[in-house]
């Protein structure tokens, strides 16, 4: 290569050692947990997350007193040759918050996989806690992997680790799920590991640095670039290729669910952001940037108004993780630099990376959450939660704080996400990305408040409880949701792009209520169940003709959401997409 | 024609054939087939960039060769998971197909309006 060799990443730093444990704690744990099975699985699980949560803690904060990212070479070798582990701030952000949700996750699932003793063993528990620390130890691998090879590995282990877990109760829907999410994942993988083929062939390296120096746009990196895109939207269930997100997310139990809404796709996500903002700054050009957004502009529209018409509450929360996943992709247009002509890390990003740790955390509550409603009622038909809040005020609560986090008011993390986002749109003359996110804040409302007008509504006949709701799993969930709710004040710490305004000042209240508002008659018109006074007293003054329009509308997204559910037509749609970002991202070189 | 540029080609028809099948056959066992053959067509080309990255007089690149065993490692593994899931799936609905796409969160039937 004539290239000059780039100096970066010779020397393993001090604390590099971390990483390697990082990795080392989760994989020992399922080695160990496998090897001694039966109970003793319960027992090496919470001592595995008990060590990984301060190992993820101490890289962080050894990378902040470094001042830059930790760099582990393995058995000494630097690339092209060696293996580079690496961990930049959204690496260590992002482990921080896996090691929080994993263990709120782990203190959840405590009372639904246990095995008391004169038991005899099953074999979910087992499976459930091995499951849960292989995913966290793929996650971290994804996010400390330093060549794109390494990646492609991660990821395997993380779609080997999240499939199970799907169909941990065996029954036949959820293994239809999983079967689905399976095939449909490895297509995805296959797309990205030609991508890679593609670009060893081309530089004879896979080390995120030293190809980040020698990318060039020739065809050949342009179609390793869109395989690579597309093979990874697939696996983060980016609309239209979602075919397997709701059934999976929606069938599996509910720790299950949390662990796989809030992390698993994420760890896909954070490929894509790796891709574009350090392999490939330069390459993608504005037009990419904005088809992928457009994809998420798309995500959160259906994604949302078919969330309105779900009759279940875990559904719902399926594909509202649906509509936040497009929210994730809104950034990559902002973060756009038409000087450089390069994607450039700043507020853009920061903003896009803190909307996925706060939707990682409200995720995890709002589906554990609805764990609890659904085991203590025995069903979770959003028409019959009636007296909800009044049986399970801590579940309902922990929903609503969780769902009040996603709309984005303070201190919110998302509240926050959205005002830098909102900064970046506005910097960067983009007006229709804001409108989008408006919008986005609106659907995000209206289903929430769906679901908690029902919840709230009295009832005259006490709510039956099939059995009674530890404290604790409570506690998990409500932990998680206020974390999100807290994730705000990261504005007062390390995040410098960001300022926290007064919660109370007119403007900002006015705001809020415009967005309840909003959401509000949004839900109205849109929701297939109202509570039902509700349906007799408001909808009169709505006007059934605007409902019935509405409906009229969602029920055309809902059978279009339907046809791109198909595999045919999702298969279809990936090898449409791979040739649109193939062809926009030319088009963007050219210009 | 080159031995590289016919190796690539043949990689080139696996992996479309294995494409087709994995996007139009509805039945999972042969999208399960489909997807080892379009994998055999990606770790044919994978040896393929391994002879042409040979740049140091090498007979061939050696870390290509080692990533398409990963690969195929990772393959064998995928195709063992989703043909478990496969069994399992027609020991309990004596049928295997992917059409099933009811609601899945179980409970109660709807009786209310």
């Amino acid at each position: 290569m004539p290239h000059p060799a780039p100096v970066l990443d010779a020397v393993t730093t001090a604390g590099g050692f971390l990483l390697v444990l990082s990795l080392v704690v989760p994989v020992a744990g399922v080695l160990l947990a496998f090897a001694a099975g039966g109970r003793h699985v319960e027992r090496i699980a919470p001592l595995t997350m008990a060590l990984g949560l301060p190992i993820a803690v101490a890289i962080a904060l050894t990378m902040q007193q470094a001042g830059g990212p930790l760099v582990y070479l393995l058995g000494g070798w630097s690339a092209p040759l060696g293996v580079t582990l690496r961990a930049d701030g959204l690496s260590a952000v992002m482990m921080v918050i896996t090691a929080v949700v994993i263990c709120a996750v782990g203190v959840f699932a405590r009372a639904e996989f246990r095995t008391p003793d004169g038991l005899i063993e099953a074999r979910a528990p087992f499976a459930f806690w091995i499951l849960l620390l292989a995913v966290w130890g793929a996650l971290n691998t994804v996010f400390l992997a330093g060549d794109l090879f390494t990646l492609y590995v991660a990821l395997e282990l993380l779609t080997f680790a999240a499939v199970p877990l799907v169909s941990l109760d065996g029954r036949a829907e959820t293994l239809t799920a999983a079967l689905r999410y399976v095939l449909f994942a490895l297509l995805g993988s296959i797309l990205y590991l030609v991508g890679t083929a593609l670009l060893y062939g081309a530089y004879g390296t896979l080390d995120i640095v030293l190809l980040s120096h020698r990318i060039r746009a020739d065809p050949a990196t342009l179609a390793a670039a869109s395989l690579m895109t597309v093979g990874l939207l697939a696996k983060t269930a980016l609309f239209p290729l979602h075919l397997w997100l709701p059934p999976a997310h929606a069938g599996a139990p509910a720790p299950a669910s949390a662990v796989l809404s809030a992390l698993v796709v994420k760890g896909s996500f954070f490929i894509v952001v790796r891709l574009w903002f350090d392999v490939m700054p330069g390459l993608p050009g504005p037009a990419a940037a904005q088809l992928l957004a457009a994809l998420g502009a798309a995500a959160i529209v259906v994604g949302s108004v078919v969330a309105l018409r779900q009759e279940r509450l875990k559904l719902l929360i399926a594909y509202s993780t649906l509509a936040q996943i497009g929210y994730l992709f809104l950034m990559f247009p902002l973060a756009f630099d038409p000087i450089s002509g390069q994607l450039q890390r700043g507020g853009a990003l920061t903003g896009g990376m803190l909307q996925a740790i706060s939707h990682a955390t409200a995720k995890a509550a709002m589906f554990m959450a609805a764990g609890l409603i659904y085991a203590a009622l025995g069903h979770d038909r959003i028409a019959g939660l009636a007296g909800t809040a009044r049986a399970l005020p801590l579940s309902v609560l922990a929903f609503g704080l969780g769902g009040v986090s996603l709309m984005g008011v303070l201190p919110s993390g998302a509240y926050l996400a959205k005002k830098l986002l909102l900064d970046a749109a506005a910097a960067t003359g983009q007006w229709w990305w804001a409108v989008v996110m408006q919008a986005g804040g609106l659907f995000t409302t209206s289903y929430v408040v769906l679901v908690l007008a029902h919840a709230l509504w009295p009832t005259d006949d006490p709510v039956e409880l099939r059995a009674p709701v530890p404290r604790l799993r409570e506690a998990a969930a409500l932990s998680l949701a206020l974390c999100s709710l807290a994730l705000g004040f990261a504005a007062l710490g390390p995040l410098p792009h960001a300022t926290l305004s007064n919660p109370f000042a007119p403007g900002e209240l006015w705001s809020a209520l415009v967005v309840v508002l909003g959401g509000g008659l949004l839900a109205i018109c849109l929701g297939r169940r109202l509570p039902r006074v509700a349906a007799a007293g408001v909808v009169r003054a709505v006007g059934r003709p605007v409902r019935r329009a509405a409906g009229a509308v969602a029920e055309l997204l809902e059978r279009a959401d339907g046809v791109l559910r198909e595999w045919p037509v999702a298969g279809l749609s990936l090898l449409v997409l791979v040739i649109a970002f193939g062809i926009t991202m030319a088009l963007g070189r050219w210009r | 024609m080159s031995t590289p540029t016919l190796f690539g080609l043949f990689g080139a028809a696996a992996a479309g054939l294995g494409l087709y099948g994995l996007i139009v056959n509805p039945q999972p066992l042969r999208k399960i087939l489909g997807f080892n053959l379009l994998g055999s067509g990606a770790f044919v080309f994978f040896g393929v960039v391994a002879r042409r990255g040979a740049a140091a007089g090498f007979g061939a690149d050696p870390v290509p060769q080692a990533m398409v065993i990963t690969g195929i490692v990772v393959a064998f593994s995928a195709t063992a998971m989703a043909v478990a899931l496969l069994l399992r799936l027609f020991q309990a609905t004596g049928s295997a197909t992917l059409h099933v796409d009811a609601s899945p969160a179980a409970g109660e039937a709807t009786s209310d309006a």
